[in-house]
């Protein structure tokens, strides 16, 4: 009985002469140059595992698709690629689309790893163990970044602004709770912006009236570049904060000289680590181009699922999920191993300003 | 009351750039009784072409007032090709279907142009030059209002008042307003009907361009999908003016600009649409033609 319900069910696991790879996000539409990156990543990945005789000793193979960061082209998409018997999924790019997903992919028994979903309820509500990712939960940036504020900037009365989305608000809840608990500053003001607006005057004139000594932005670079630059160009001086959706060399671009001086949180520095020079040199060299956002991130993902399957021998859900919790492996973002809810240990976030048109580490 | 000053100018400001999109639609609309759906991707085009120019025009060091003149005109014209040609390829082969017919071809147009601009140039966001400088003689106010704000309140002024007057006295201007009337009528009395309409689209489209150079050099960005929001707004601001007029138009514009600003200032910019949208149900449920739109009187 068992060996006929093996037979009628092909590549859950077991069968197939090939470790199948699916890579999940958004590769067109106007988040594509957040979730491209991580397909040249995983590319490399792959061909170099494969040219040196693969995992387990089969090749891997990748099954590449977009879902424009959209919940409801996620879900087709995971269906499609459970369909296809992919063994684990790397993706996918955004908070939502991952989250409707995922269902689908824990009902099947598939493994995701994301390089940039960063909404901390993935991991925290123990939903969803088969979920891991290499990037650091947005409650630890949402934390430094309040830190930065308080105590270096000593700022005492901070306006929270977002752009209403589940990633910008959800930082910017997390930071005025930061704020309240902290007892040393005071939110003065909460709102939500609409994205795509032609026009942030009546906003920025209410900052003002606040009498803010610095705003923490949640959201995304172009929303960010607006209303930074209609802060300077109403000569305010207000410190402006930011998250990783700002870290991004096109918000510098966009906003031109009203960018300087801008703070935004991003992933640790690593540019002084071999795995990350080494995976940087691949892209250079592949594409002859710098690689996009979260490929250092992607890359690491990779590695470390392949390498759990090679250590766990086998692509068993059970087998690779210990494989990744307990085997450390050398990756671009540090030598990481998961926790038992998924998230990466050894990762995190670092304080960045604009200084002379580039993103530095404020040490 | 400073606040309250500095609220109402960039309540101003806010509609005078919805007023310059909201001319065309109600145009349009005010000639063949169609809603231009792609209106706001022939904005973003406009926007698009400045982009191009001015950056191609500043490698050359040319002087800015040439830049602006230049890049305003080239968009006017590309725009306005753009236009002419949506009309003769989606909107006049359906001119005698029923009403829904061109208006689902004008959506279709609206999906096409974008994706078309989002293939043709890229998904990122573009830096667009700040093509109106900053006045020394603004300086003093500056922290009120801006001189790209100063701009676009002067020049929004300015086209609604050429375009009255364009409509009342000149040629075109009244066969315009003859088919706007009684299509068949303009007609019969020797009206090329087609080619005023095209002049509508044309003169609609060349709006939008400079509508696009002006929103986004103060907005600083341009995307493929600006036309999207902007186009909304902007035909939110039509109807509640009273789609087909064009003093109707501006004051629409206003209305709208005025209410989501201070919606943003004494409520919360959470709220800002609710309030906008709020005020246009009340409008059309009191007043179902808009402030200033003629009622319709339908001919069965």
């Amino acid at each position: 009985m068992a060996a006929i319900l093996t037979m009628m069910l092909p590549g859950t696991g077991m069968a197939g002469d090939t470790i199948k790879l699916g890579v999940a996000g958004a590769h067109s539409g106007d988040l594509a140059s957040y979730g491209l990156p991580t397909v040249n990543a995983a590319k490399l990945v792959v061909a170099e595992l494969n040219a040196k005789g693969g995992v387990n000793g089969k090749k891997v193979e990748l099954l590449i698709e977009d879902d424009v960061c959209k919940p409801e082209v996620a879900t087709n998409i995971a269906t499609k690629l459970v369909s296809q018997g992919v063994d684990v999924v790397l993706g996918h790019i955004c908070s939502g689309a991952t989250k409707s997903a995922l269902p689908i992919y824990k009902a099947a028994g598939v493994i995701l790893i994301s390089p940039s979903a960063t909404s901390p309820e993935l991991t925290q509500s123990g939903e969803y163990p088969n979920f891991f990712r290499t990037i650091a939960p947005d409650n630890m940036q949402a934390k430094p970044e309040v830190d930065f504020a308080l105590n270096v900037l000593g700022v005492k009365k901070i306006a929270v602004i977002h752009d209403k989305g589940d990633y910008g608000k959800g930082v910017a809840e997390l930071a005025k709770g930061f704020i309240e608990k902290s007892g040393k500053g005071k939110v003065v003001l909460f709102e939500g912006v609409t994205p795509g607006a032609v026009d942030y005057s009546a906003i920025v004139q209410k900052i003002k009236q606040s009498q803010a000594d610095a705003v923490i932005y949640g959201g995304y670079h172009p929303e960010a570049a607006k209303i930074v630059s209609m802060m300077r160009k109403k000569r305010m001086s207000t410190a402006f904060l930011s998250d990783d959706g700002v870290k991004d060399a096109t918000f510098i671009k966009v906003a031109g000289k009203d960018a300087e001086g801008v703070y935004a949180t991003g992933p640790k520095d690593n540019s002084k680590n071999p795995a990350s020079q080494a995976a940087v040199a691949a892209h250079k060299k592949a594409y002859n181009s710098d690689p996009g956002a979260f490929y250092e991130s992607a890359y690491s993902a990779s590695l470390a699922i392949l390498n759990a399957i090679n250590k766990a021998g086998s692509t068993e859900i059970a087998a690779v999920t210990k494989a990744l919790q307990t085997e450390k492996v050398d990756t671009p973002v540090g030598t990481i191993n998961f926790d038992a809810k998924g998230d990466a240990v050894g990762v995190g976030f670092a304080i960045y300003q604009v200084k002379n048109g580039r993103f530095v580490e404020v040490k | 009351m400073d606040y309250f000053i500095e609220l109402f100018l960039s309540g101003l400001t806010r509609g005078s750039i919805y007023a310059l999109i909201a001319l065309g639609y109600t145009m349009v609309y005010g000639i063949i009784g169609l809603i231009n759906f792609a209106h706001g991707e022939i904005y973003m085009i406009g926007a698009f072409t400045s982009f191009i120019v001015a950056t191609t025009l500043s490698i050359y060091g040319f002087p800015l007032a040439a830049i602006v003149v230049v890049a305003g005109v080239a968009a006017a014209i590309w725009s306005s090709a753009y236009g002419y040609t949506v009309e003769k390829i989606a909107y006049k082969p359906l001119r005698h279907a029923p009403r829904l017919a061109p208006l689902i071809s004008a959506i279709g147009m609206s999906i096409l142009l974008q994706n078309y601009v989002l293939l043709a140039q890229t998904s990122d966001f573009l830096p667009f030059p700040a093509l109106i400088p900053e006045f020394a003689f603004m300086e003093p106010v500056a922290h009120i209002i801006g001189s790209s704000d100063l701009v676009i309140l002067i020049t929004t002024a300015v086209i609604m008042l050429a375009l009255t007057l364009f409509i009342k006295f000149t040629r075109i201007g009244k066969a315009m307003r003859a088919t706007a009337q009684d299509r068949t009528m303009a007609l019969l009395v020797g009206i090329n009907v087609d080619r005023v309409i095209s002049a509508t689209f044309v003169l609609g489209s060349a709006l939008a361009a400079i509508g696009g150079l002006l929103i986004a050099s103060h907005i600083g960005q341009i995307n493929f999908a600006i036309g999207f929001i902007a186009g909304i707004k902007a035909f939110t601001a039509a109807v509640l003016g009273g789609i087909g007029s064009i003093p109707g138009a501006v004051l629409g514009s206003l209305v709208l600009g005025l209410t989501e600003s201070f919606a943003t200032g004494y409520v919360s910019s959470d709220y800002e649409d609710v309030f906008a949208f709020s005020l246009l149900v009340l409008i059309l449920i009191f007043k179902p033609s808009g402030l200033l739109g003629k009622a319709d009187t339908k001919k069965v």
